[in-house]
C-alpha cells in the first residue's frame, strides 16, 4: 500500500467509524432502518462484486439467504453464536459453487433463469422435509439485539468491501475484467473463465447466507415462505444497479435512496409496493443505464470537458 | 394411465405458452420475462368475460387473442425497439431486455392487484366429468387442450406454409442474413413478439379454465415456459410441444406419487438434467 491508497481508505476507515455509532446516537426508528440499510449494502455490494464484472444477473440472494436464517434457526440452541454465521457462509459458498458450476459454463441467460427459480426450488425441498417430519415453523428466541446485529453487519460490510478492494488488485479480478470485456478475448489468452467465474460467485452465495444467519434473531419466526422470500433477490438487484456496479461504492449510493423510498411506499400505499419495484427497474433500464455510478462519470467528463474549454 | 393423460392434457397448455415464448425469444430475440403477467391477464380477461358477461371463455378468445397481440406489439415498438436499437451486441441486448421486461413484470403485477384485488380466482366452466379409459377428467381440461392443440397446429402450419412464416423462420436463423434478403427486420420481429404474447393470452384463458390464478401467479409461468423453451431447444416447435408433454407429465406424477407442493423440483430436476447434458436443447445440434 502507498501513500496514495493510504488516503483513499481514511475516508472510508471514518465513515464506517461514523456508521458504528448510529445506535448509541439515533432513535431506535432510525437504527432499525440502518439496520436495513446495513444488511442491503452487503447484499448489494456482495451481488454487484459478481455482477458487475460478468454481467450475469444472478437471482439467488434469496436462495441463501435463506439458508443462513435457517443455519441460524436450527442450530442457536445447541452452537454458540458467533459459529452460525460462519457455517452458514460456508453452506452458501457450497451452494453457490454447485449453482455456478452447473450454469456458468453456459450464456448468461441460463443463469438468470436457474437463479430465478433456486429460492423457490429450496423452499419446496425445505417445505417437504418439514412436513415429513412433522415440523413447522421455528422459534428464534435469542438475547441478541437488533444494536448486535447492526454491530455485526456492519462488520460484515467491511469485509465484503475488503474482499472487493482485494479482488480488484488480484489477478481474478483482472482476468475478470477481461471476461467481463469479451469472454472470447479472455479464454484465448488463456484465463479459465468457467473457474474465475464460479470461484467469484461463491462470495455474493456466503455473504447473503451470512447476513440471512445474523438476521435470523430479528424475524423471531421462521417459516420457509418468509425465508425463502424471492422478492429479496429483486430489491438486491435493483439497489446494486441503481447504484451501479462499475464502482466498489455503487451499490451503497443506490441502497441508501431506495431504502428510504421503499420504507415511505410501505406506509403510504403498501400495495403499491411491485410497482415501484417495476418502474425503478425500467427507469434503471431507460434513463439510468450504469446507476448512479455512470451519471456521476457523465457529469465528471461534461464539467472536465467544460474547464478544458 | 390417469398421471399420463392427465399430464399431456395439462403438457397442451404448457406448449402452447411455451410457443408464444419461443417466438418471442428465439425469432424477436427478446426474452420476456413478463411472458407469465401476459399469461395471467389474459386469464383474467377470461374471467371478466364469463363472470361479468357470461361469455364462455371459448368465445372470449376471439376477443383476447386481437387484444393481446396489439397490446405486445405496441410494447415491443414502444419499449423494446430502443433497447434493440442501442445494444451492442447480442448479450447487451439480452442484459437490458432481461431487466426492461423485469420492470414490466412487476409495474404488470402491481397494476393487477391494483385493480382486481390480491385473491385467488377461478370460476366453474364445463367442470363436468368426462371418462376416458375407465377414468373420469374434468371436460374444460379436455376443450383447453384440443384448442391449444389446434392453435399449435395452426401456427405450425403457418410459419412452414406461408410467406409470412417463412419471413419470421428466416430472421429466427439469422437476422443479419434476413436483412440482406430483403426482409423488413424491425417489422417482422415486432411481429413475432405480437403473435408470440397473443399465443400465451391465449394459453392463459384456456388454462384459466381450470387453475385457479392470482395476480402474482404469472412468475411461476415464466419460469415453466422458460424451462420448456431451453429443453426444447430456442426457435424449434417440434422440441417445445414434446418438452412441455414430457413437463405436464413429470409434473403430474410427482404431485400425484410424492407431494403437490414439490412441482417446481420436478421441473427443476429436469432443468438440471438438460443443463448437464444436453443445453442445446432435445433436439439441437451442438454448437460448432
Amino acid at each position: 500500500m502507498n501513500a496514495q491508497e493510504i488516503g483513499k481508505v481514511i475516508p472510508w476507515a471514518l465513515l464506517l467509524l461514523a456508521a458504528a455509532f448510529v445506535p448509541v446516537v439515533f432513535s431506535p426508528y432510525w437504527l432499525s432502518m440502518a439496520t436495513t440499510m446495513a444488511m442491503f449494502v452487503v447484499l448489494a455490494t456482495s451481488w454487484a462484486l459478481f455482477s458487475g464484472p460478468t454481467h450475469y444477473i444472478s437471482l439467488a440472494t434469496a436462495a441463501f439467504f435463506g439458508v443462513g436464517t435457517f443455519v441460524t434457526g436450527l442450530g442457536f440452541q445447541t452452537l454458540p453464536f458467533w459459529m452460525l454465521p460462519l457455517i452458514a457462509a460456508a453452506l452458501g459458498g457450497i451452494l453457490a459453487a454447485l449453482v455456478g458450476m452447473v450454469t456458468l459454463r453456459l450464456s448468461g441467460v441460463y443463469f438468470v433463469i436457474f437463479t430465478l427459480g433456486l429460492a423457490e426450488l429450496v423452499r419446496q425441498l425445505v417445505t417437504w422435509v418439514q412436513n415429513q417430519t412433522g415440523q413447522r415453523g421455528m422459534y428464534v428466541l435469542t438475547s441478541i439485539t437488533e444494536r448486535d446485529i447492526y454491530w455485526m453487519l456492519l462488520g460484515l460490510a467491511a469485509l465484503v468491501y475488503l474482499a472487493g478492494w482485494l479482488i480488484g488488485r488480484s489477478k481474478l479480478g483482472f482476468a475478470l475484467r477481461i471476461i467481463g470485456n469479451d469472454e472470447t478475448v479472455a479464454r484465448h489468452v488463456g484465463i479459465d473463465t468457467a473457474l474465475a467465474k464460479v470461484a467469484l460467485f461463491t462470495i455474493p452465495g456466503m455473504a447473503a447466507a451470512a447476513v440471512g444467519a445474523i438476521l435470523a434473531p430479528r424475524y423471531i419466526y421462521i417459516e420457509p415462505s418468509t425465508a425463502f422470500a424471492p422478492l429479496l433477490s429483486f430489491q438486491v438487484v435493483i439497489m446494486a444497479l441503481l447504484g451501479g456496479t462499475g464502482r466498489l461504492w455503487g451499490p451503497l449510493a443506490g441502497v441508501i435512496p431506495f431504502t428510504l423510498l421503499w420504507e415511505f411506499i410501505t406506509r403510504q400505499a403498501p400495495n403499491q409496493t411491485l410497482l415501484l419495484l417495476g418502474i425503478v427497474f425500467l427507469l434503471i433500464v431507460y434513463v439510468l443505464p450504469g446507476g448512479f455510478v455512470g451519471l456521476w462519470a457523465r457529469i465528471r467528463r461534461r464539467f472536465h470537458q467544460g474547464g478544458g474549454a | 394411465m390417469f398421471i399420463l393423460i392427465t399430464g399431456l392434457l395439462l403438457g397442451g397448455t404448457y406448449a402452447l405458452i411455451a410457443l408464444g415464448l419461443n417466438l418471442q425469444y428465439g425469432v424477436a430475440r427478446i426474452m420476456n420475462l413478463a411472458n407469465g403477467e401476459l399469461l395471467v391477464a389474459g386469464g383474467f380477461a377470461a374471467f371478466w368475460a364469463y363472470t361479468a358477461a357470461q361469455v364462455s371463455p371459448v368465445a372470449a378468445l376471439v376477443l383476447v387473442a386481437p387484444i393481446a397481440f396489439a397490446v405486445n406489439w405496441l410494447i415491443y415498438r414502444i419499449m423494446l425497439q430502443p433497447l434493440v436499437s442501442r445494444a451492442k451486441s447480442r448479450g447487451a441486448l439480452e442484459v437490458d431486455s432481461i431487466l426492461a421486461t423485469f420492470g414490466m413484470s412487476f409495474a404488470l403485477v402491481g397494476i393487477m392487484t391494483a385493480l382486481f384485488g390480491g385473491g385467488y380466482f377461478n370460476y366453474a366452466y364445463l367442470a363436468q366429468p368426462v371418462d376416458i379409459f375407465g377414468s373420469s377428467y374434468a371436460q374444460n381440461r379436455l376443450v383447453a387442450f384440443v384448442l391449444a392443440a389446434l392453435i399449435g397446429l395452426g401456427l405450425w402450419l403457418w410459419l412452414s406454409y406461408t410467406r409470412a412464416g417463412l419471413r419470421l423462420r428466416a430472421l429466427a436463423v439469422n437476422p443479419a442474413s434476413a436483412r440482406l434478403v430483403g426482409i423488413d427486420t424491425r417489422a417482422a420481429s415486432a411481429q413475432a413478439f405480437a403473435l408470440g404474447g397473443a399465443i400465451t393470452a391465449v394459453g392463459g384463458a384456456l388454462i384459466s379454465m381450470f387453475f385457479t390464478l392470482d395476480a402474482s401467479v404469472g412468475i411461476l409461468f415464466t419460469m415453466k415456459a422458460l424451462i420448456i423453451v431451453i429443453m426444447g431447444g430456442v426457435g424449434d416447435i417440434r422440441g417445445t410441444i414434446v418438452a412441455a408433454m414430457i413437463l405436464g407429465i413429470c409434473e403430474t406424477a410427482v404431485a400425484r406419487l410424492i407431494d403437490p407442493g414439490l412441482t417446481l423440483a420436478a421441473a427443476y430436476v429436469l432443468f438440471l438434467g438438460i443443463l448437464l447434458f444436453r443445453p442445446q436443447g432435445l433436439f439441437g445440434k451442438k454448437p460448432t
